[in-house]
């Protein structure tokens, strides 16, 4: 706990002043165990929803930036839910607490809160592919489902997500019912190899609400991130044509393969403004 | 009292608290359970997984919801959003009542998530109730309060624990969540008898009770809720059963979780309490 209040007083002074002592605990004491449980619960959050981070950055290192993160960042939300929605911002605010594997830490936070996202945002009535028949493509405008996000990432973190699930040891711990927890400690896992830079692009989505990753080539990701934009179709067709190497003939089937399994996974929906908080 | 206006005039007997490692067991199996009791804020979600849980135990179980971020006792107003958010979830669990603790827990729009004590004064017992009342009336479903663990005292304090929890639901006339358990900690944290706070309750405002165990530490008790229920809870339980009658009666396993089988058989041993006091009814009559 902080050694002193807002005003310079020690903190002993202001929860005598507050808080009754008793004959075993000093008032100090007393503010000390809310203190201590206030710290496990939402350090706990993090631990639990930044696995493959910590295996990136290292318990020490995992440690004093989720610290750092929550004396900037206290919960803003009534759901715990929410207390690593800023964590991507703040590691690229703060460099210095992720190098030196910086871009690897990026992309694994990255990863992970898009779990989170794919694992309880709503979904929308999804749009069939027969309903697309016969509408301009130049004025046509498809939403993609808010639980899907799409990553642009410098290393293959779906992979090492995957094999650091497979390490973990089972255990069942506690969900939020704000019962007084244990203090929070790394997960026991066997050690998996951090990856190797290699771009990917993936989509986090869920399918029958269970959480999967999918690989997309590079054409396919600049469509779909086109239509997230709000571009239409033709223009977000156009967006992907550009980087295309083979033959329009070649191009038009896998368009349709794309938008065939897009809908088959019942990614698409009716075009919406995005709101501002809105995840791209 | 085992149905009052406090508990939508149910009386659902015993149940529990359906936690993530138990939905397999009970999709699959379909135990038989009077009732399960949720946290709200885990279902206060879009869409996904959770939603779809709710969905398929609502098709076979009545649900309880329990709140744990309301902060009836912080000075900031209520949230709407997150009252609109717990109105969805009540139109569809259907929950006869709902419950949130008598506690603060937020400043300024900051939320510990924690359940933080209240200093017992008149005035915080009044701004309380007030907004018992507006969450009530937003809400358009009976509100009972818990009182909640503590390890502190505050020296503005100027009533008793329990006759403040008493004032506060007199003005906001809500129902009492009586936690059998946090009594047993706090009056062990704090010194007091936990039979002067049972016996000194309005208790036909009783509309639910919570059991639940806890752990002992050198020189304080953490309501830790990861063990069975101790014997001195189950004595204050009958105690309380004895004075409130037969109330719906929630076991809290939250951490270190065994077999649904396990709960659920801890959860029953309050029916032999519940049988004791049909017993010797006649004989107090």
């Amino acid at each position: 706990m902080q050694s002193q209040w807002t005003d310079g007083r020690a903190m002993r002074e202001v929860a005598a002043e507050w808080i009754k002592p008793n004959d075993r605990l000093t008032s100090f004491e007393r503010l000390q165990i809310y203190n201590r449980c206030y710290w496990y619960r939402v350090l706990d959050c993090l631990y639990d929803d930044y696995p493959g981070l910590q295996a990136v950055l290292g318990e020490r290192k995992f440690r004093a930036l989720i610290t750092a993160y929550l004396e900037s960042h206290p919960s803003i939300s009534f759901t715990l839910r929410d207390l690593g929605s800023q964590m991507e911002a703040f590691m690229e605010a703060h460099p210095e607490m992720i190098a030196p594997r910086g871009d690897l830490a990026l992309d694994m936070a990255r990863f992970e809160w898009a779990q989170i996202i794919a694992f309880d945002d709503p979904a929308y009535p999804a749009v069939e592919v027969d309903e697309l028949l016969g509408t301009n493509p130049a004025e046509l405008r498809l939403g993609i489902q808010p639980y899907v996000t799409f990553l642009d990432l410098k290393y293959p973190v779906d992979e090492f997500a995957l094999a650091i699930k497979a390490s973990e040891e089972d255990s069942l711990s506690s969900q939020a019912s704000n019962v007084v927890n244990e203090a929070p400690k790394a997960k026991r896992r066997r050690t998996v190899r951090l990856p190797k830079p290699e771009a990917v692009k993936v989509a986090v989505h869920r399918w029958h609400n269970m959480l999967y990753f999918k690989r997309l080539g590079e054409e396919q990701f600049a469509l779909l991130q086109a239509l997230r934009r709000g571009e239409t179709l033709e223009e977000a067709c156009g967006v992907a044509l550009e980087l295309w190497q083979g033959t329009p003939e070649a191009f038009s089937a896998e368009v349709r393969s794309w938008f065939e399994n897009g809908a088959a996974l019942k990614w698409f929906c009716r075009y919406r403004e995005p709101k501002k908080s809105e995840h791209s | 009292m085992p149905a009052n206006e406090f508990n939508g005039q149910t009386d659902l007997g015993i149940g529990i608290g359906l936690r993530v490692p138990h939905y397999r067991h009970i999709l699959e199996k379909k135990p038989v359970v009077d009732w399960f009791e949720i946290i709200s804020e885990n279902f206060m979600v879009d869409g996904g997984r959770p939603l779809e849980i709710l969905d398929q135990i609502l098709e076979q179980y009545r649900v309880v919801q329990h709140g744990v971020a309301i902060y009836f006792g912080s000075t900031d107003k209520l949230n709407r959003t997150h009252l609109k958010k717990l109105k969805a979830l009540v139109k569809r669990t259907g929950t006869p009542w709902l419950s949130d603790h008598l506690c603060w827990g937020s400043s300024d729009g900051r939320y510990t998530h924690d359940l933080l004590p209240m200093p017992y004064t008149f005035a915080a017992a009044k701004v309380t109730a007030q907004k018992i009342r507006e969450a009530r009336d937003f809400l358009e479903v009976p509100i009972c309060v818990e009182n909640v663990s503590s390890y502190a005292e505050y020296h503005v304090s100027e009533m008793t624990e329990w006759e403040f929890l008493s004032e506060v639901v007199e003005l906001a006339d809500c129902g009492i969540l009586l936690d059998v358990n946090n009594i047993y900690v706090s009056s062990q944290n704090h010194g007091f008898n936990p039979y002067d706070y049972v016996n000194n309750l309005p208790h036909q405002r009783v509309g639910q009770m919570h059991i639940a165990g806890h752990s002992k530490f050198e020189k304080y008790i953490l309501d830790t809720h990861d063990h069975p229920v101790l014997d001195p809870v189950w004595k204050l339980y009958a105690h309380a059963t004895r004075l409130a009658g037969r109330t719906a009666t929630l076991l809290e396993w939250d951490d270190s979780i065994p077999s649904f089988d396990e709960v659920h058989h801890e959860a029953l041993k309050a029916n032999q309490f519940i049988a004791d006091l049909q017993e010797s009814a006649p004989a107090l009559a």
